[in-house]
C-alpha cells in the first residue's frame, strides 16, 4: 500500500519541495495551504503520515495537531512538524502538543524520507 | 563562434545563390526557407538595400537587396528571383536573391579566409570564401550584413 | 530549464514581498491588527525558509534577522516606534534586493547588507539575535529503516545472551537501554516497536518484554501504556546515536541508558549464529512475568483483548464518520476549496503570443471575407451577412479573452514605487509619501514591465525635482510631507497612469532660459507654455542646476517618452505654480490591437491611429496659407495650424502642392492640432499591431505595422512624429531630439 502523506504549509515552495521529494519516494502526497484547510484536508485523504508546518494563516501548526489528537480520525497518527528552529523550547512545545517528530528547514531529501519511514514503520 | 570548435574535417553545409552575378552563400542552419519573391511595403527613409518589409504568416519581416547590400547594383526584376529567410540573433529577414544554386557540402577546413580585399563593406560582411567548380562562394557573416546600415534604431 | 520549485520560490517570495511590503504600509497607519503583523511576520518566515531549501545564506541569514525582530514585534516585547517601523520598511526593501541578486546570481556586498542587520539589531536594543542554524539540518542521525517492526527480534536473535558470562575480561560492548513509554507516546503517534526497530539498526540487540503491568485488566485504559523494555544493544555506536533514537520521544518515556558490559566484539562476531541461549542473564526491569521475543507490540497489545478494544485504533477502521460530511459542507457545491488560493494555471509566455497571433490572424480573415462579401454586390445573401457579422463579434470575444490573459493588475509595479519614492526621499532629505489608487486596474504584462523605468524616473523626478525642500514647503505654509500621487485608471478605451506631486509645480522662465542656453531652442524664441512644458522631453534637457545624487543618473524625461511612445502611448504635462505638476501617461488598453483609419498617401496604404485623429476635412483652397516656400498653413475655426505633407516627411512620392488635399485633422503632443496631407482615405478598422523592432528596428515616423485584409502589410502611423518632424524643421536646429531621430542616410 502507497503510504499517504499530508503536507500543510502554507509556502507553495515548500509545498512543492515536499512534492518532489514525497513523490520521488513513492508516496501519496496531498498538501494543504493553512491550517484549517489541513485539518479538513486530513479528514478527507486521512493519511498515513503529517507533516505541518508551524506558522501558518488561520491555525497554526500546534491548532493542528491538537485538532487531529482530539478528533475521531486516526488520532494518533503521526505528526512531523516542519519548523526553521532547532531550539529545545520548540522542540518541548511541539512535543507537548503532540508532534511525532520534527524536521527542521532546510531539509534535505534522504533524511526526510528517512524520518516519515523511521515514524511509520514504512519499509523501504 | 561555435562554427571553430568542430573538428576542422567535419561537413558543413551552405545554401548558396546567385546574387550581382556573384556566388554567396549562408550556412544552412541559419536558413528557413526559400520563398517566391512578392512585393513588399516599402519603409520611410529606408537605405537602398532595404526593399520593405513582408508578410510572413503573420510576422514582419524585412526584406534586403543583397546586391545591392554589397554594392553590386539594385537585383533587376526578373521571376527566377528568390527570398532566401534566414534566422540571426532572433531576428527573422528575407534576403532577396537572383537565383539559389545548390547545397553544398564542405570539410570546414575548405573554408578560406577571405583575401585581403579593399571592399570595407564586403570585408565586414563576408566571414570566409570556398573554392566552387567554376571559382568560388562567399560566405555571409548574417550579422554583420543585418547590422550595419539599415537600421535607424536610436 | 532550470529548477521548477526554485522559480516557485521565487515567483512566491515575489508574492510574499509584496504582502509584506503591504502588511509593513497598514502598519504605518494608527489602527493595524495583530494579524496584520503575524502576517509580515509570516512573509518573512516563508522566504527565510524558502531561502533556506536552496542554501541562499545571504538571503537566509538576513530573512532570521529581520524574522527576530518581527517576532519581538508581534509578540510585543518590543514597542512599535515610528524608528523600528522606518528600519523595518528600509529592511524589506532590502530584502528584496537580496531576493533579486539571489534569482540572478549576484551578491549584495556585504557592507550594505551589514548597515540593515545593524539597524535591525539596534531594533533589538540589548536583545542579540542568535545566529541562524548552521546547515547540518537534521538533528537527529538520519537512519534507514530496511527492516519492518516485523523482523525486529526475529526468533534467531531474540534471545542472544550477554556475553558477560562467557568472558571474565569485561569491556563495554554496546548498552542496556530501559525503556518504558508513557502514555503520551502513543498519542503522539509514536510506536515502540519502530524506535526498537531504529536501535536495532546500530547493533546485535537482544530485547525483553515486561508485560507485568498487564496483570491487572480492571481498569484497563486502551490508551495508557502498560509494558517496558529492557534492550542490550551490542554496539560500536557512541551514546549519543542511541540518544537519537529516542530523540523524538524524550519526555514521553522513562529511558535509561547505562554502558552494556561483556567479552570483546571479537570474540562474540558468531555470536547471532549460536541461537537462543535461554537464561538471560540481564535484569529486566521490575518482575519478569514473562520473557518473550518482541514481535510488533500492537498485534501483541491487541490480541489479548480482541480486536473491539484494540489500541491504538487503525487507521481506516476506526474512523468516526461525523466529520467528513462537516467538512464537506464548508466546501464549495464542486468540491473545490473556497479558502484556498484561486486556482491558477502556469503558462509559457510564448503560447500565449501564438494564440494571440493567431487570434490576430482570424480577425485579418474576417475582415478579408467581410471585405469580399461587400464587393459582391449583386446576389448578396443576407444571412451569410448576419454570420459574418457573429464570426466578427464572437473573434472579438476571443480576442479580448485572450488579451485578458496577459492582462496584469498594476499593483506589483506601483509597490515598487513606494519603495523609490522612500529611496528618493532618503537621498534628497525631504519627507515624502507615495499614495496610489487604481492598483488594481489591469494592463498589458508588457506595460507592466516597459513601464518600471519610465515610472520609476518620473517618481524620482518628482520627489527630487517636483518636491520643494523642508524650508521651501514651510515657508510656503505646506505640510512637510510632500504627497506624490501615482494613479492608474481604465478611460474611454485607454489607460491613463499619471503621476501628481503637490510641489512647487514647473518654473517656466527657468525651463526656457535653460533650453535657451543649451541651444535647444533659438534665444529669441517666443515659446507658448505648452510649448516650454514640452522642452523637458527634450533629449539633454535636466532642470536640475546642480546636478543631485538623483539626477545624475543620466536618462532625462525625453527617455521616458520615447518608453511611453514604444507603448503606443502618450505623455503630458498640466502643472500650477506653487501647487505642484502632474505627468498623465496614455497608453492604448491593449498592445495587440487598434482601431485604425486606413488611408493612401503616395501610393503607399497606410493606417493611422482612430485615438490620435480629431477629424477629416477637405479644405478650400483659400484656406490654406503659404508660409515661405514650402509651409503651409491651413486658417480653421479662427485658427492657423501648420499642415504637414505626410508623402514628403516619411520620403514618398509626393505632389508637392496640394490645392484642395484631404486631411487629417490630428493632437500633437508638440504643437497641439496639426493637419496630415493624404491622398484618400479607405476604410476604418480594427488592426492587429506587429512590431517592426523584432526583425528590424524603429522606423522614424512609423510606429508599427499591420497586415491588411490581402496579406499585405501596411505602415501604422506615428502623427506624433510626423507633427513633430515640422516643429523641428521650423526651428532649424540640428540638436534637437526630432533631428536625431531623422536617419543620416538619404531617401530611398
Amino acid at each position: 500500500m502507497t503510504l499517504k502523506v499530508l503536507a500543510i504549509d502554507d509556502s507553495k515552495t515548500i509545498r512543492e519541495l515536499l512534492r518532489s521529494v514525497m513523490e520521488a519516494a513513492g508516496f501519496d502526497f496531498s498538501s494543504a495551504v493553512d491550517g484549517v484547510d489541513g485539518v479538513e484536508r486530513y479528514a478527507e485523504v486521512r493519511p498515513d503520515i503529517v507533516i505541518t508546518d508551524i506558522n501558518m494563516p488561520k491555525m497554526d501548526g500546534y491548532g493542528v495537531i491538537d485538532a487531529i489528537r482530539k478528533g475521531d480520525i486516526d488520532n494518533q497518527v503521526p505528526i512531523l512538524v516542519l519548523t526553521t528552529e532547532s531550539g529545545d523550547k520548540l522542540k518541548s512545545r511541539a512535543r507537548d502538543a503532540g508532534a511525532t517528530g520534527w524536521i527542521v528547514k532546510p531539509f534535505d531529501d534522504v533524511s526526510l524520507v528517512s524520518v516519515i519511514r523511521r515514524v511509520t514503520g514504512l519499509v523501504a | 563562434m561555435s562554427m571553430h570548435e568542430d573538428t576542422p574535417k567535419s561537413q558543413v553545409e551552405f545554401v548558396t545563390f546567385s546574387a550581382g552575378e556573384q556566388s554567396f552563400s549562408i550556412e544552412i542552419t541559419q536558413v528557413r526557407e526559400i520563398r517566391r519573391w512578392s512585393p513588399v511595403t516599402a519603409l520611410p527613409h529606408a537605405p537602398q538595400e532595404v526593399l520593405g518589409v513582408m508578410n510572413l504568416r503573420g510576422s514582419v519581416i524585412p526584406i534586403y537587396d543583397l546586391a545591392a547590400r554589397f554594392g553590386l547594383g539594385q537585383t533587376k526584376e526578373n521571376p527566377r528571383n528568390v527570398i532566401v529567410v534566414a534566422m540571426h540573433g532572433g531576428q527573422t529577414v528575407g534576403l532577396l536573391v537572383e537565383a539559389v544554386s545548390e547545397i553544398l557540402s564542405v570539410p570546414r577546413d575548405q573554408i578560406q579566409e577571405t583575401p585581403d580585399i579593399r571592399s570595407e563593406m564586403a570585408r565586414q560582411s563576408i566571414t570566409g570564401v570556398i573554392p566552387i567548380e567554376n571559382g568560388m562562394t562567399r560566405v555571409i557573416d548574417l550579422g554583420a550584413v543585418l547590422n550595419s546600415g539599415g537600421r535607424a534604431v536610436a | 530549464m532550470g529548477n521548477p520549485i526554485l522559480d516557485t520560490f521565487f515567483e512566491e517570495t515575489e508574492e510574499l514581498l509584496e504582502s509584506l511590503a503591504e502588511g509593513l504600509e497598514s502598519m504605518q497607519g494608527a489602527e493595524f491588527d495583530k494579524e496584520t503583523v503575524n502576517s509580515v511576520f509570516r512573509a518573512v518566515h516563508s522566504i527565510k525558509g524558502g531561502a533556506g531549501a536552496f542554501k541562499l545564506t545571504d538571503l537566509v541569514n538576513f530573512a532570521h534577522s529581520f524574522e527576530t525582530v518581527m517576532d519581538a514585534v508581534r509578540s510585543e516585547t518590543l514597542n512599535l516606534t515610528p524608528q523600528i517601523l522606518h528600519t523595518l520598511t528600509r529592511s524589506a526593501d532590502c530584502l528584496a534586493d537580496l531576493v533579486d541578486a539571489a534569482r540572478s546570481g549576484r551578491t549584495i556586498p556585504e557592507e550594505v547588507t551589514a548597515a540593515f542587520l545593524t539597524a535591525l539589531q539596534g531594533c533589538l536594543g540589548e536583545g542579540e539575535i542568535e545566529a541562524v542554524d548552521a546547515w547540518d539540518n537534521f538533528e537527529f542521525a538520519a537512519v534507514t529503516l530496511d527492516l519492518g517492526p516485523m523482523d525486529i527480534g526475529a526468533e534467531d536473535e531474540a534471545y542472544v545472551a550477554p556475553t558477560a558470562a562467557e568472558d571474565k575480561a569485561q569491556v563495554k560492548v554496546g548498552f542496556r537501554i530501559d525503556f518504558r513509554p508513557h502514555r503520551g507516546l502513543f498519542t503522539n503517534g509514536h510506536e515502540p516497536a519502530l524506535l526498537l526497530a531504529a536501535l536495532s539498526e546500530l547493533g546485535q540487540m537482544t530485547t525483553n518484554i515486561d508485560l507485568s503491568n498487564l496483570r491487572d485488566w480492571t481498569g484497563f485504559d486502551p490508551t495508557d501504556s502498560h509494558l517496558s523494555w529492557s534492550v542490550d544493544l551490542r554496539s560500536d555506536e557512541s551514546e549519543i546515536a542511541v540518544q537519537d533514537v529516542f530523540e523524538f520521544v524524550h519526555g514521553l518515556c522513562d529511558l535509561k541508558i547505562a554502558p552494556l558490559m561483556g567479552s570483546p566484539p571479537a570474540t562474540q562476531t558468531d555470536a547471532p549464529s549460536t541461537g537462543p541461549i535461554s537464561g538471560a542473564i540481564a535484569t529486566p526491569v521490575g518482575e519478569p512475568a514473562a520473557v518473550v521475543g518482541v514481535q510488533a507490540p500492537k498485534p501483541a497489545l491487541a490480541e489479548p483483548f480482541g480486536p473491539a478494544s484494540a489500541p491504538p485504533p487503525q487507521p481506516a477502521q476506526m474512523i468516526a464518520s461525523p466529520a467528513r460530511p462537516k467538512a464537506k459542507s464548508e466546501r464549495g457545491e464542486d468540491g473545490s476549496d473556497p479558502k484556498g488560493p484561486k486556482a491558477t494555471l502556469r503558462v509559457d509566455l510564448d503560447r500565449v503570443d501564438r494564440l494571440i497571433n493567431a487570434v490576430g490572424e482570424l480577425i485579418i480573415n474576417q475582415a478579408m471575407i467581410a471585405q469580399r462579401l461587400q464587393d459582391m454586390t449583386s446576389n448578396r445573401d443576407d444571412d451569410l451577412v448576419m454570420h459574418i457579422e457573429d464570426y466578427r463579434l464572437l473573434a472579438r470575444d476571443i480576442q479580448e479573452g485572450v488579451m485578458a490573459i496577459r492582462a496584469q493588475p498594476v499593483k506589483s509595479l506601483f509597490q515598487r514605487m513606494s519603495r523609490i519614492v522612500r529611496e528618493a526621499a532618503d537621498t534628497t532629505g525631504k519627507n515624502a509619501e507615495l499614495v496610489t489608487s487604481g492598483d488594481g486596474t489591469e494592463v498589458d504584462k508588457t506595460v507592466v514591465e516597459r513601464l518600471a523605468d519610465p515610472l520609476t524616473h518620473m517618481i524620482r523626478n518628482a520627489v527630487d525635482h517636483g518636491l520643494e525642500s523642508r524650508e521651501a514647503r514651510a515657508a510656503a505654509g505646506k505640510p512637510p510631507m510632500g504627497i506624490i500621487r501615482l494613479t492608474a485608471a481604465h478611460r474611454s478605451g485607454s489607460v491613463i497612469i499619471t503621476v501628481k506631486d503637490d510641489g512647487a509645480g514647473l518654473n517656466r522662465p527657468k525651463i526656457l532660459e535653460i533650453a535657451k542656453s543649451k541651444g535647444l531652442v533659438p534665444p529669441d524664441a517666443e515659446l507658448t507654455d505648452a510649448e516650454i512644458d514640452q522642452l523637458l522631453f527634450m533629449a539633454g534637457f535636466s532642470t536640475a542646476t546642480t546636478v543631485s545624487n538623483l539626477s545624475g543618473r543620466g536618462v532625462g524625461l525625453d527617455v521616458v517618452r520615447n518608453a511611453v511612445q514604444a507603448l503606443g502611448g502618450r505623455i503630458s504635462i498640466a502643472t500650477t505654480r506653487g501647487f505642484g505638476t502632474e505627468f498623465t501617461i496614455t497608453l492604448p488598453l491593449t498592445l495587440a490591437v487598434m482601431d485604425g483609419m486606413v488611408v493612401t498617401v503616395g501610393g503607399q496604404t497606410l493606417v493611422v491611429p482612430i485615438t490620435s485623429i480629431i477629424e477629416t476635412i477637405r479644405p478650400l483652397s483659400t484656406d490654406l496659407h503659404k508660409i515661405g516656400t514650402d509651409e503651409t498653413l491651413l486658417s480653421i475655426r479662427g485658427r492657423m495650424i501648420p499642415v504637414v505633407d505626410v508623402a514628403r516627411s516619411l520620403g514618398f512620392p509626393s505632389a508637392g502642392t496640394f490645392n484642395a488635399p484631404l486631411l487629417l485633422l490630428v493632437e500633437s503632443e508638440h504643437l497641439g492640432e496639426c493637419a496630415l496631407v493624404v491622398d484618400s482615405v479607405q476604410d476604418q478598422r480594427q488592426v492587429v499591431i506587429k512590431s517592426l523592432e523584432s526583425n528590424f528596428g524603429s522606423v522614424p515616423g512609423v510606429s508599427a505595422a499591420t497586415v491588411l485584409g490581402d496579406g499585405r502589410i501596411a505602415l501604422i502611423l506615428d502623427p506624433d512624429a510626423i507633427a513633430s518632424g515640422r516643429v523641428t524643421a521650423s526651428y532649424q536646429k540640428p540638436n534637437t531630439i526630432l533631428n536625431a531621430e531623422r536617419p543620416a542616410y538619404v531617401n530611398a
